[in-house]
């Protein structure tokens, strides 16, 4: 039973943590751009949630489009003002610079919001499920559901829209995409802001759940790495396994070795992988 | 003439702690420590074109081998030593696991190594006090006295890791490194064996900061997990190897120098906004300079002024 209900906490987990690499991944697949920002983009979607709840009284799962637009417009000025400007060049070039526009996005965060720890409390808080002796708190299983729901939402635009099919053709050859009239930086800042969009309903969806603070703009980082690595990169369905995977691996780790070695466990988890098999539990297309 | 000034400059620099108060003494040796730090990234990023973020875990391992070894007992002298030895160890052993992976995927395992070891550091609470950090015996000897020593200690390092680098510069390793830069798989085909020189460049790029660590360690007689394996430290030296020209000697020392100048001339004005301005910098140098400013040319730079 409880093993059972260790893996239920774990999915639930996982639905989330999709939910926040899946735009990470498209960036890094289809840009080949590793976006510093993301963990940033995904508190800028928490505080939206935060202050729309406070201030305007509209619930956190609702203010989703909000802070989709909002995130929407950033990162596409970011990536047609100054990222398309390098998108070409070395690793360490792209790197670097989204490194650059996060040390300057979260201080602004930190300056305008204090550090200090926030959290959404409902006025009608959610309550619990407990279904054949299994309980799961009801405004984690709706984010899980949103957030999949969201995934699923990305997955239908990338495999059926025009759009969509110019990213994903951007993704597989940029010179070929070119030849077919696809106007690949439009397309990358495109892409970039579905990135944008992504974080920022993952971060109102987890303004329910986590405290909000410009300092967790690195954990989240950090796990989207993992999942990447884990799902492979740039495709959708790889982002959900990733971040299920991951979820169920940290609700046993924090079983078996404690909670407090949950970032040591999933970044050995994510050198483990890098080495050995570096094109993720999927093994498709993988990337040097 | 070049060689005239440079005498010059080493006489400065040893002479000058009988003239400057404590206050310049500190900055220079932070910028002592900046030099070694560029220098040091310089080796395996500049030269070989490996995008490692690893410099914080090197400095945080050197700092904490540097300070736990003196807790225990062992002589102060003895553990610099042993804190650039366990730098250089773990540099092999992460490198050989690490330099098979390429662009992103080696940028960030060498990101996430520093975050793996200040958790590691936070956990055993034993050997390292843990998140309350931990407290390096005390020097017997006078704040000046105490200061000056630093000075000069972190100088010799610096000049320990210049002469590594021109070495290196001139030897067949700086060939062999600046061949997998542009092609690492023609590299391996004309002879030169990759991984053995990644890894020594890896090594290289550990050692140093490993000393440093320790150094800084006793110098400040107080670390702590979040401070010194900073990512900060990862980046800073990224930065300066930018801001001069990466690949070079002269370019990440005159890169530490500016860097440290805008740290202390701009940005202290900026307390809460400290990181912010850096990530500026950051952009700014990337969308602007993206050769560091050895490349600008002044003659023409003046020339468009006057034009213009």
């Amino acid at each position: 039973m409880l093993y059972l209900q260790i893996l239920v906490n774990g999915i639930v987990l996982g639905g989330l943590y999709a939910c926040i690499a899946v735009g990470f991944s498209l960036v890094w697949g289809v840009l080949n751009v590793i976006n510093i920002l993301h963990g940033t983009f995904i508190v800028i979607g928490s505080y939206t949630a935060y202050f729309a709840y406070i201030k305007l009284g509209i619930h956190p799962l609702l203010s989703i489009p909000i802070a989709a637009a909002i995130l929407f417009l950033l990162a596409y000025a970011f990536q047609s003002g100054m990222i398309n400007k390098v998108v070409a060049a070395p690793v360490l070039t792209t790197l670097t610079l989204t490194f650059g526009l996060d040390l300057f996005v979260n201080n602004l965060l930190i300056v305008a919001f204090k550090a200090d720890y926030r959290k959404v409390i409902l006025e009608h808080p959610l309550g619990v499920l407990t279904l054949a002796g299994i309980t799961i708190p009801e405004d984690k299983l709706a984010a899980m559901g949103l957030a999949l729901l969201l995934t699923g939402l990305l997955f239908w635009v990338l495999d059926a829209s025009r759009v969509g099919r110019a990213i994903v053709a951007v993704r597989m050859d940029r010179e070929a995409a070119a030849l077919m009239g696809v106007k690949v930086k439009k397309i990358y800042a495109l892409t970039f802001a579905i990135g944008g969009v992504m974080a920022g309903a993952a971060g109102s969806l987890i303004s329910l759940i986590y405290p909000i603070s410009p300092l967790n703009s690195l954990p989240f980082l950090g796990k989207a790495f993992v999942i990447c690595v884990l799902g492979g990169l740039g495709s959708v369905p790889g982002a959900m396994l990733g971040g299920l995977t991951l979820g169920v691996l940290e609700s046993f780790g924090a079983l078996a070795f404690g909670p407090e070695h949950a970032v040591t466990l999933s970044f050995i988890t994510l050198i483990l992988f890098l080495l050995f098999r570096p094109t993720g539990i999927m093994g498709k297309r993988g990337y040097e | 003439m070049k060689r005239n000034l440079l005498l010059l400059a080493l006489i400065g620099i040893l002479l000058a702690p009988m003239v400057a108060n404590n206050y310049m003494i500190r900055l220079a040796t932070i910028m002592m420590l900046y030099c070694v730090l560029a220098l040091s990234w310089n080796f395996i990023g500049g030269l070989t074109g490996y995008p490692s973020f690893a410099t914080a875990a090197f400095f945080g391992l050197g700092a904490y081998a540097g300070a736990v070894c003196q807790g225990q007992g062992v002589p102060m002298y003895l553990a610099w030593i042993l804190g650039a030895l366990m730098a250089a160890i773990f540099a092999t052993g992460l490198g050989l696991a690490i330099l098979r992976l390429r662009g992103h995927y080696f940028a960030i395992a060498s990101l996430v190594v520093a975050d793996v070891l200040r958790e590691i550091v936070n956990s055993t609470t034993n050997l390292t006090g843990g998140g309350m950090g931990f407290n390096l015996p005390i020097l017997k000897l006078e704040v000046d006295a105490q200061a000056k020593l630093f000075y000069y200690l972190m100088f010799v390092l610096a000049l320990l890791t210049v002469a590594t680098a021109v070495l290196v510069d001139r030897h067949r390793l700086g060939f062999g490194l600046r061949c997998i830069k542009q092609n690492e798989d023609a590299a391996n085909m004309i002879g030169v064996n990759a991984t053995i020189y990644k890894t020594v460049a890896f090594i290289l790029s550990a050692v140093f900061v490993g000393w440093a660590g320790a150094f800084y360690a006793s110098w400040v007689n107080y670390i702590e997990p979040g401070d010194v394996f900073d990512v900060l430290y990862s980046v800073k030296p990224i930065v300066m190897v930018l801001l001069g020209r990466a690949g070079t000697i002269s370019g990440p020392i005159i890169g530490a120098i500016v860097f440290l100048l805008m740290e202390e001339l701009v940005w202290r004005n900026f307390l809460t906004f400290h990181a912010g301005v850096l990530g500026l910098i950051v952009v700014a140098l990337i969308l602007y300079l993206p050769d560091g400013v050895l490349a600008l040319n002044f003659r023409r730079l003046v020339a468009w002024r006057k034009n213009g």
